[in-house]
């Protein structure tokens, strides 16, 4: 019982301050309720006993980018930047897109069911004693099977961060 | 439904004890550390500090916190009320809730998580939001200054904290506070005599990141007035120093755990050193004997009666400390040593780390904001990486040949990897010290 409402606290949490980072005119505002979206959604990785991903979301998204885009959005003139207009206001293709988006998720659920004897997405939940530790598991996995893909990812992110250190450079 | 309740919470009872123990005892403490540090400064500046409020000054904290609780609370008038009120939570929430994974002895820790240290890190970062929006709230130009350098300084630091506690997870396989504590107590030594250069790149690296001298330009005085907190007054105030002071703690916590053995004797494993488990004891006494010796000559009745107090708790606490020494074996006294003193040995650890904090902050002035990102990017984070790099080519050489490394001892392996990464740090130095010195950048 308390497993369900701490989840729908973390889902509702993150539904509501997605769609607040939105609505917000004030960049500071809509950073913060991205901030708690993304911590809502760690909250839900610890309560699926993935400590490992939810303190790497902790890490990277809280305490490294939302720091940096703070950082900039402090810099921003916000006086001025709130009395423009923000947004382009295209109601039809976002209507169209919801409407498109919402039909494939219906159509994944119906036919789903329609297949299976099963019901889809109603994994057996594992006791979090018997797992294996996640960190662990997780180093494993990235170095063992998924060798080449996590090569090439940090090769690109190391390309990118020549890139911005040479574009800095050019600049003085 | 109430016996559901207390069935979920049945398990957790005891870490909620503990939890609230730190939360009640945090701002006590906090205080004290305070009072100690103005104590040490006066020392070092050859003053006798706070002397009034109780004997040797030592009611003081408590003065201030009711003055500060009293005091006004004032808002200023274009700031951003609702982030002006949530900034110095977080502050100090972060802080609090970094306390829960680490190890004060052990049997007192609130949560041994696989994750321990890493969650420590996450979350103590965190407080950095109490920070910069605060200074972005409270809409001032000193605020916002102190602010962005505080973001800059924390984000350009953290990679080189990061590195050097990466250092010392290698040697410990595990990110486990309790596993790290295990592994230095397994092998006979503590970590930071295998990674000298961890430590000491952690050491300024934590200094940099809780805001304090040399490294204090977010609340830089003679620049900026107060940095990030030049707006807030009153008990938001004295929340965001409560936040600054549990930060230091938790650093100091930090290094304790992965370079200073945890809550471990010195020697520990050691049978000959074993006399060194009646120091706590003797400690203690010493202190109480002490009080009691200087009761009389108190000025006021009060105070002689506090100092007769400050005593007796301090005599309690050497009953603590010494029964397990003389009870005779097997009598619950004797199990509950290792928690009675791994706490003792942990907080002195503690207590010596925060120690130093305030010894560097008295030493060294201020440094230039240029000179602090210099340091940073240029010396500190090239050579933490260089010490994880050597550090792996260490663990590698002292693996005995069967586990597939050479079975070099780990005094030569370590040593040699150690004078690696030191050369490389004085060949950094000797090529900064060379370059033409760069005009003071006045950007920040």
């Amino acid at each position: 019982m308390f497993d369900t409402i701490g989840f729908y606290f973390f889902a509702g949490l993150a539904v509501i301050s997605a769609v607040l980072v939105v609505t917000r005119r004030n960049a500071v505002h809509s950073a913060i309720f991205l901030i708690t979206a993304l911590l809502a959604t760690a909250g839900i990785f610890l309560q699926l006993h993935a400590e490992f991903l939810f303190i790497v979301q902790v890490i990277l998204y809280v305490g490294g980018i939302m720091v940096l885009f703070v950082f900039v959005i402090m810099l921003v003139n916000l006086d001025v930047a709130i009395h423009q207009m923000q947004f382009n206001r295209m109601w039809l293709v976002a209507l169209l897109l919801t409407i498109a988006l919402g039909a494939q998720v219906y159509m994944v659920f119906h036919y789903a069911h329609a297949g299976m004897t099963e019901p889809l997405f109603h994994l057996q939940p594992a006791r979090a004693s018997d797992l294996e530790p996640n960190t662990e598991l997780i180093g494993a996995t990235l170095f063992s099977q998924y060798m080449l893909p996590f090569e090439i990812a940090s090769i690109l992110l190391l390309v990118a961060m020549i890139g911005a250190v040479v574009m800095a450079k050019r600049k003085v | 439904m109430l016996n559901s309740l207390y069935e979920f919470f049945k398990p957790h009872l005891l870490p909620l004890l503990f939890a609230l123990v730190i939360v009640a005892l945090l701002p006590l403490v906090a205080g004290y550390v305070v009072l100690l540090e103005r104590k040490v400064m006066a020392d070092m500046q050859a003053r006798l500090g706070p002397m009034r409020v109780g004997p040797h000054g030592l009611l003081q904290p408590i003065a201030d916190a009711l003055k500060l609780l009293i005091k006004e609370d004032i808002i200023p008038e274009n700031a951003d009320k609702w982030i002006f009120w949530l900034a110095p939570l977080t502050s100090v929430a972060a802080a609090m809730l970094a306390m829960a994974a680490i190890p004060f002895g052990p049997f007192f820790q609130i949560a041994d998580l696989n994750i321990g240290l890493l969650f420590i890190l996450g979350i103590g970062s965190m407080g950095l939001f109490g920070i910069v929006l605060g200074g972005w709230a409270s809409n001032s130009h000193y605020s916002l200054l102190g602010a962005l350098r505080s973001a800059a300084q924390l984000v350009s630091y953290e990679t080189a904290a990061g590195m050097a506690i990466v250092s010392g997870v290698l040697l410990g396989g595990t990110l486990s506070t309790r596993g790290l504590v295990e592994a230095q107590a397994s092998g006979h030594v503590w970590f930071i005599f295998v990674a000298p250069v961890g430590f000491f790149i952690y050491l300024v690296a934590s200094i940099a990141e809780t805001n304090r001298a040399p490294f204090d330009l977010p609340e830089a005085e003679s620049e900026l007035v107060a940095g990030y907190m030049t707006e807030y007054s009153g008990f938001r105030w004295a929340l965001y120093f409560l936040g600054e002071y549990a930060n230091m703690i938790v650093v100091a916590s930090i290094a304790t755990t992965l370079f200073l053995g945890g809550w471990l004797r010195p020697f520990s494993s050691w049978h000959k050193a074993d006399f060194l488990d009646y120091f706590p004891m003797l400690l203690m006494l010493l202190v109480a004997g002490y009080s009691l010796y200087r009761a009389p000559k108190q000025p006021v009745a009060v105070q002689k009666i506090f100092m007769v107090a400050v005593a007796g708790l301090c005599f309690l606490l050497a009953v603590v400390l010494g029964l397990p020494q003389f009870a005779p074996a097997g009598s619950a006294f004797v199990a509950m040593k290792p928690g009675v003193h791994g706490a003792f040995w942990f907080l002195l650890k503690v207590g010596v780390y925060l120690y130093l904090f305030l010894w560097l902050r008295f030493t060294f002035p201020r440094f230039r904001f240029d000179q602090l990102m210099k340091v940073g990017w240029h010396l500190l984070i090239p050579v933490s990486i260089v010490n994880v790099f050597g550090i792996g080519v260490a663990l590698y050489l002292h693996r005995s040949p069967e586990q597939g490394g050479y079975g070099w001892g780990m005094i030569s392996s370590v040593g040699v990897t150690t004078l690696f990464t030191l050369l490389i740090a004085a060949w950094l130095l000797k090529k900064h010290e060379q370059a033409p010195a760069t005009p003071a950048a006045e950007k920040f």
